[in-house]
């Protein structure tokens, strides 16, 4: 080489038409998954468009959309909130209870079989609330209506099916108590080591010890399972269309025979006998579903990325 | 043991109060009071008929309080609230073992009644009343469920190969994230989106096999870009520098180097999110329908799948209902032992293929 030649470029690597095709199918599918997200909104405006822009007479019932989804939306908003309140110290306890209390040996067996109740179909589920679960309860909710009456939660008159809100809210529970306790397990088993030793070098009690170096740790962590639990116990379908028996409006009253539906059963309860417009109007149920679980399980993210940010530095 | 130890110091240190008691409950003091408490729970129970419920949670409430009170009494109230909470994790744990059996055993009662050949060998078709199987439907779910893995697998591999390996910056960040979030996405809503696609070309009304498998890989790309990724990231930089610094192209060191060391945990996670799916039933509710007559091809016309099929069996029994209900409960049943067949096998899968490179 001369001395005069221009700044010294290093030699381009060369570009391989194998490698092309890789980095291309690879981003291709990346991108592609970015689109049927985009896609699953849009095809679901389009479905739902002629439902939301219709008359309120030609709709199903004859009343607007708002007045059909309304009382399906408060009827999975309170199934949900019920088996997350159920499910979420349950679920802190048994993550406790496998990474600081139960013997090394079992933990790891006992984390199997709690993995193996989040892979059981939901339609499982359903067939167990129906047929074990809902006849359990309906003694303690005559109870509950005989003895909390003044409650209106409990204010009866009892289901004599036990195919109840407060049943279904307990199924829910159920199925999301595997998925809050997995990701609580996570996060408390990530404790750092060094601040868990020191407080029982200090003399602590292994209670002490979880409260003052475990617990504020995972905080975040669990509140983000939480979440997550919530948005699957607002998208579950086929355990509440078997078990609720969904038939009036809004009530907060948990234990009676009326009770409204949710928005995922009652699709797939009226979706295969509805034609034409009914159609739309579904879609356009379904599409509120997704926007509510969209917006929860966000927030969950959020709130668990944000913790793994800071997790790396202690 | 602490026979050795010396005498003389201790009158000196041990001062009264309730700052460090060293008393100590003897070793399984403890579960005794617990035990002693369950029993006094079943007395309790049994003075107002026996209930097995309610001798529980007395026998629980009962053992914990007299747990807690006795070594608060003995130990002091550190220790006293320490044994407290093991008491009431514990219980928790026991109680949410509870379902699980009862599920199991509900479904075993109700299902092992037709779990016989003619389940395993008939369809439903012309079927009023006694016999009639699930084959159709067992046929249906195997075949939707294939499809959708060869729809999932290559994209969901690729797209998390792209993360691992060649994604950067803002697009990355956005295809993880949203990734997260479909995970969520209720399984309806991937139904209602697959009948929305194809109601658009087809018009309304139309149910094919392919639907559902379109409908539940939205469920199952996540998934197993989710664990995918998570088993490339596991994967040593070393090697993959040892194999750039032969001059091995990247693209041939994807899929000569990273891929096969991972091929366990790429294995597992696949299997795993087969056995998610397998058990989906609402999207193939409104995207597949159901038929009695056996029907293979999934580009024409409904088809049969076990969830499903269990589905309706329990809720449109027709009359008698009871043949109709127990053949319900044997397709739940087959659909549990096929989930956990898929989770037995992912097992199995992640510890002989285990990779060769040292951890």
């Amino acid at each position: 080489m001369t001395l005069t030649s221009a700044p010294p470029t290093p030699p381009r690597p060369k570009r391989r038409v194998g490698d092309r095709i890789f980095a291309g199918s690879a981003s291709g599918s990346g991108i592609l998954i970015l689109l049927v997200l985009a896609g699953v909104a849009i095809f679901l405006i389009g479905e739902a468009w002629p439902a939301i822009t219709a008359a309120a007479a030609d709709l199903p019932g004859g009343q607007t959309l708002t007045a059909y989804i309304g009382p399906l939306v408060f009827g999975t908003l309170i199934a949900a909130v019920i088996a997350l309140l159920v499910a979420t110290p349950l679920a802190v306890a048994i993550a406790l209870y496998i990474t600081y209390y139960a013997p090394r040996r079992l933990a790891t067996a006992m984390g199997y079989v709690i993995d193996l109740l989040a892979a059981i179909p939901s339609v499982v589920y359903g067939f167990w609330g129906i047929a074990a679960l809902a006849p359990a309860l309906v003694p303690l909710y005559g109870w509950l209506a005989e003895n909390l009456g003044f409650i209106p939660l409990f204010a009866g008159p009892a289901s004599a099916t036990g195919r109840t809100m407060l049943t279904i809210g307990l199924v829910l529970a159920v199925m999301i108590l595997p998925i809050i306790s997995a990701i609580s397990r996570e996060v408390f088993s990530q404790a750092p080591a060094l601040h868990r030793e020191a407080a029982l070098a200090l003399g602590a009690t292994r209670w002490e010890m979880i409260r003052m170096a475990v617990l504020p740790y995972g905080k975040s962590g669990v509140i983000g399972g939480a979440m997550l639990g919530l948005g699957r116990a607002l998208g579950e379908t086929m355990a509440v269309a078997i078990v609720l028996s969904g038939s009036g409006g809004i009530t907060f009253n948990l234990i009676s025979s009326s009770n409204p539906s949710t928005i995922a059963a009652n699709i797939a309860l009226q979706f295969p006998e509805s034609t034409g417009l009914a159609v739309n109007t579904l879609i356009a149920s379904g599409l509120a579903l997704f926007a509510i679980t969209m917006a929860v399980n966000m927030l969950a993210r959020w709130i668990v990325n944000r913790r793994a940010d800071f997790s790396g530095a202690n | 043991m602490s026979t050795q130890t010396s005498p003389a110091p201790a009158p000196v240190t041990e001062r009264p109060g309730p700052v460090q008691s060293h008393r100590r409950l003897p070793r399984f003091a403890a579960t005794g009071l617990y035990l002693a408490g369950l029993v006094l729970g079943a007395l309790l129970s049994a003075l107002t008929g026996f209930n097995l419920a309610l001798t529980v949670v007395y026998g629980a409430v009962l053992g914990t309080l007299a747990v807690w009170l006795t070594s608060r009494a003995v130990e002091g109230r550190r220790k006293g609230t320490d044994r407290l909470v093991t008491c009431i994790v514990t219980t928790a744990f026991v109680i949410a073992m509870v379902p699980l059996a009862s599920l199991v055993y509900t479904v075993l009662d109700n299902g092992l009644r037709r779990f016989d050949a003619a389940f395993f060998n008939s369809s439903m078709l012309g079927v009023v009343g006694e016999g009639g199987g699930a084959y159709h439907a067992i046929f249906g779910t195997l075949i939707i469920t294939l499809l959708t893995t060869v729809i999932s697998v290559p994209i969901g591999l690729l797209a998390a190969i792209y993360l691992v390996e060649y994604g950067t910056g803002r697009l990355k960040r956005a295809i993880t994230f949203l990734v997260d979030v479909m995970t969520g996405i209720p399984s309806i809503v991937a139904g209602l989106f697959a009948f929305a696609l194809f109601a658009l070309f087809f018009g309304p009304g139309v149910r094919l096999g392919v639907m559902g498998a379109i409908a539940l890989s939205v469920l199952m790309i996540p998934v197993i870009v989710r664990s995918s990724e998570e088993v490339l990231k596991l994967v040593p930089n070393e090697l993959r520098e040892a194999s750039y610094a032969l001059g091995v192209p990247k693209w041939r060191t994807i899929v000569k180097v990273v891929i096969p060391t991972a091929i366990a945990g790429l294995g597992t996670g696949v299997t795993l999110a087969v056995a998610r799916v397998i058990g989906e039933t609402a999207p193939l509710l409104v995207t597949v329908g159901i038929i009695n007559g056996t029907n293979l091809n999934p580009f024409e016309g409904r088809m049969a799948t076990l969830p499903v099929f269990a589905f309706y069996q329990l809720t449109q029994p027709g009359y008698p209902p009871e043949l109709a209900i127990e053949r319900a409960w044997t397709a739940a049943l087959v659909l549990i032992m096929l989930v956990m067949a898929l989770n037995v096998v992912a097992r199995l899968i992640s510890r002989f293929f285990a990779p060769k490179t040292g951890r």
